[in-house]
């Protein structure tokens, strides 16, 4: 019963997509207000049914009613509750249902944050809204119907993929599809904006908050995605290249593009015809990496589910909507012209560049993903790309764009003294190239790319603190305290800020970690010890160790560095019961400069373990990273002008209606 | 409109054009045009010692595995506990083909994750695996008595397939000669 009113309630939330993709479209097109005025209550209607089949979705899971198909196949009545409520998103019907509610979600908080917007803009924004969430809610009642009945019901479940039993799989997925779909609202901005004609200074205003919430969850998404590959899949890699990733990546890559040209255009009115089109293509590789994961047209450790039928449907819907908005921009964008001339030593010059070669980095990554996919295509034999292609082509991409970002904070926006700019910035720059030496010779790595990334690092930090005293001493109202004016600086700089020291705090954990990890395997019996990086391992044994629905055997490894007692590890090898599978779980001691990694393999015939021990210098940096880029993109995103502009527009608003 | 305007455009519609052709291909839905066909020979070094060549004709008689891995792949990593066991317990001989690999890397692998392989024969340009038509590693190829492959699996082995699928192909072609 409970399943049919879910059913039931996704068909509602369909015909209210459909409703709200039409009526309001219609309206503002000629321009009579009852029709716009349809969009919100549809979309916060559509809202609730969606919520209301997904709860119904988890009800079946939490109660192990397995009548239902999919709580069978992907759960158990042993499973632990936290794994029951997220088995819901660990397949391939349940995930677009949270694919749809998200995006409905997104929807609402449009209607609710930018109630300000003029009307017939707002109800071109819902419109395009409606329509996405149409083909998605289709697809799911069409294609991946979540609540299939399965009669005679299953004796027991065959429970949820052991893999995504983990803490971080609780919210690895959440947060990358709010990151995906959070893009479509920056993308119906632009379309909306590109219906209207009107791409100005404001347009890219109302964006802003936007694209940099959506891309506060991606980054964090990705980052906790990251995390959990490092230690669920027990072998201490952080980032495989793998297509899947790179679905996730793409996007991230063209919202970061998208996040800088948003900025010149509402500025400076320039990159107008530029910002749209990455606004169109940000959101295009999120459902391109929606077809590419769901499609199985890319064999992936992610591909869990996957079927031609539905990868079809995906691809007429991927077509439907980027064909068309692309179709738009080539009619519209022609007109868009103009916007600020700037010299070639300027801010829009810094920002273009490095959009430029964010753009240029997607497409390589979207090449190497889909490289074999071409050449099979194209009858010219079947390769496959592995890491070493993508690490060839991506860091000499990025490394421009760090020198860019460095820079870029420095320099004025229209015309600046090319000459100011190398005084002020050469010091900094010089420092850092020893400091890259110095400290590569420090560390007993001296390699180009230890050099390189150091020295990079490096020029970002000190590149930050000049950024910020530069910025305190040119306020205005310098007789006040450097208190005062630290407090007067916008959270929009803060976080402009934040995130570049990000980004360099990013690059020191991976660049220690990638030239000064090391690794042993081993064979242990009890009390053997190991050496690795100074410190030693002491094997204390293996016990059993039954979870709820696993199997478990445990070995207990004391780490000590000289005398000093530092941890105690504990990893497991599972047997996880009802899919009869074996999982490592790996054991970590976490700090600040180092985390150390144990892994527990096979046990031998007389009785010892194969054991692997990591030691994984600077490794945290990286999650510190990605950690300051969000932080500083939720500044951005919080910044009080958003708020203020809107305020102000309200009295005017009221004038109008009077 | 003017044309530069179009071009986003028409490199979506390529690239949807090639998508869709993927779909057809799916790679794990349609079985290679190989399988019912004999398996290309080879002859190639062996990893553990390049002195000493293999040759697929060296498996005449048998039912076996040819199983495409490399060091860099990381969905190899996903099958490899199943190979391994089915190596310990004897079930089906596994030959490796190291596929577009270093040596080290490719030894340093083994040492971690334990051989499952009878033999590993190497190629290193990818030729071997070219003519196999493969699409990616890993793949696992099933090959009879008299040299004809059986079945193509691509991507990792699950449990749950090899059990039903891999399994009585082996019992049935092992027990027929």
């Amino acid at each position: 019963m409970i399943a049919e009113l879910g059913h039931f309630a996704l068909i509602l939330a369909l015909v209210l997509a459909c409703v709200q993709a039409v009526v309001p479209l219609v309206g503002a097109q000629q321009n009579r207000y009852a029709l716009m005025a349809v969009g919100r209550p549809a979309a916060q209607a559509q809202l609730f049914f969606l919520l209301f089949a997904y709860g119904c979705l988890t009800w079946a899971f939490v109660t192990s009613d397995f009548t239902v198909r999919l709580a069978a196949v992907n759960s158990h009545t042993a499973t632990p509750l936290i794994y029951k409520i997220t088995g819901v998103w660990g397949n391939h019907e349940g995930s677009l249902l949270l694919w749809a509610a998200s995006l409905s979600l997104w929807t609402v908080a449009v209607t609710i944050f930018s109630r300000d917007l003029p009307e017939a803009f707002m109800a071109r924004v819902l419109g395009v809204l409606g329509a996405i969430s149409a083909g998605f809610v289709s697809f799911t009642l069409f294609t991946s119907n979540p609540f299939t009945r399965l009669l005679p019901a299953a004796a027991e479940g065959r429970d949820l993929n052991p893999l995504l039993q983990d803490p971080g799989m609780i919210i690895h997925p959440p947060l990358l599809y709010m990151g995906y779909v959070g893009f479509s609202v920056a993308f119906a901005f632009a379309i909306a904006a590109l219906l209207s004609g009107r791409l100005d200074a404001a347009w890219a205003r109302w964006s802003r908050p936007w694209t940099t919430a959506a891309w506060v969850f991606l980054t964090a998404g990705i980052a906790v995605g990251s995390g959990w590959a490092y230690y669920e899949l027990g072998w201490g890699g952080w980032w495989f290249w793998d297509p899947v990733e790179n679905a996730s990546f793409m996007p991230w890559l063209l919202g970061t593009a998208l996040i800088h040209s948003l900025a010149v255009t509402e500025k400076r009115g320039a990159f107008r015809n530029w910002t749209v089109l990455l606004a169109i293509s940000a959101f295009s590789m999120s459902l391109l990496g929606t077809f590419l994961v769901r499609s199985g047209v890319i064999t992936s450790v992610h591909a869990f589910a996957t079927d031609p039928a539905r990868g079809l449907y995906i691809l007429v819907l991927l077509v439907l909507v980027i064909g068309i908005s692309l179709t738009l921009f080539a009619w519209r964008a022609p007109r868009l012209t103009g916007g600020g001339s700037f010299a070639l030593m300027s801010r829009e010059s810094t920002l273009l560049g490095n959009n430029v070669l964010f753009a240029v980095v997607t497409g390589a990554v979207l090449l190497g993903t889909l490289y074999p996919l071409f050449l099979d295509a194209l009858n010219m034999g079947k390769i496959s790309v592995g890491p070493p292609y993508f690490e060839a082509v991506f860091v000499p991409l990025m490394v421009p764009v760090v020198v860019l970002m460095v820079i870029g904070p420095f320099v004025r926006w229209k015309n600046d003294d090319s000459a100011r700019i190398v005084r002020r910035l050469a010091p900094g720059a010089i420092v850092s190239v020893l400091l890259g030496v110095g400290l590569a010779v420090v560390v007993g790595n001296f390699t180009w790319r230890t050099v390189l990334g150091l020295a990079l690092a490096a020029w970002v930090l000190i590149g930050s603190v000049q950024l910020l005293r530069a910025r305190v001493a040119e306020r205005p109202g310098a007789a006040a305290g450097a208190g005062v004016r630290l407090r007067g600086i916008p959270a929009a700089w803060w976080g402009m800020w934040l995130a570049h020291l990000g980004v360099g705090v990013f690059i020191i954990g991976v660049t220690m970690v990638g030239s000064l990890e090391s690794e042993l395997d081993v064979r242990m019996k009890d009390g053997q010890t190991a050496r690795l990086a100074g410190y030693t391992f002491t094997f204390r044994g293996v016990v059993d160790a039954p979870g709820p629905n696993y199997l478990a055997a445990r070995a207990t490894i004391e780490v000590a560095r000289g005398e000093r007692q530092i941890a105690t590890l504990t990893p497991e090898k599972r047997l996880y019961l009802a899919q009869q599978m074996p999982m490592t779980e790996a054991s970590l001691d976490i700090g600040p400069f180092r985390d150390v990694y144990v892994s527990l393999g096979d046990e031998l015939e007389d009785g010892s373990w194969i054991v692997s021990l990591y030691h994984k210098p600077f490794i945290s940096w990286i999650w510190l990273g990605c950690t300051l880029m969000g932080v500083g993109g939720i500044c951005a995103a919080a910044d009080r002008r958003y708020r203020r502009l809107a305020e102000r527009r309200v009295p005017a608003a009221a004038t109008q209606s009077a | 409109m003017k044309a530069k305007f179009l071009v986003p455009l028409v490199i979506f519609l390529a690239l949807a054009g090639f998508l869709a052709y993927g779909l057809k291909l799916n790679p794990r839905e349609v079985p290679s045009p190989l399988v019912g066909k004999p398996a290309p020979a080879f002859s190639v070094a062996q990893l553990q010692a390049p002195e000493a060549s293999f040759s697929s004709a060296d498996m005449r008689g048998q039912v076996w595995l040819l199983n495409v891995w490399a060091s860099w792949c990381v969905s190899c990593r996903q099958e490899h506990p199943l190979l391994v066991e089915l190596g310990r317990r004897g079930v089906v001989p596994v030959v490796g083909l190291n596929y577009k690999d270093g040596r080290a890397d490719a030894l340093d692998y083994l040492v971690r994750h334990g051989n499952p392989y009878t033999t590993i024969a190497v190629d290193p340009e990818g030729k071997v695996g070219f003519d196999y038509g493969v699409y990616g590693t890993p793949e696992t190829f099933l090959i009879d008595r008299e040299g004809v492959i059986r079945y193509k699996h691509i991507g990792p082995l699950t449990r749950e397939h090899f059990e039903r699928v891999l399994m009585p192909m082996i019992t049935e072609l092992s027990r027929a000669g």
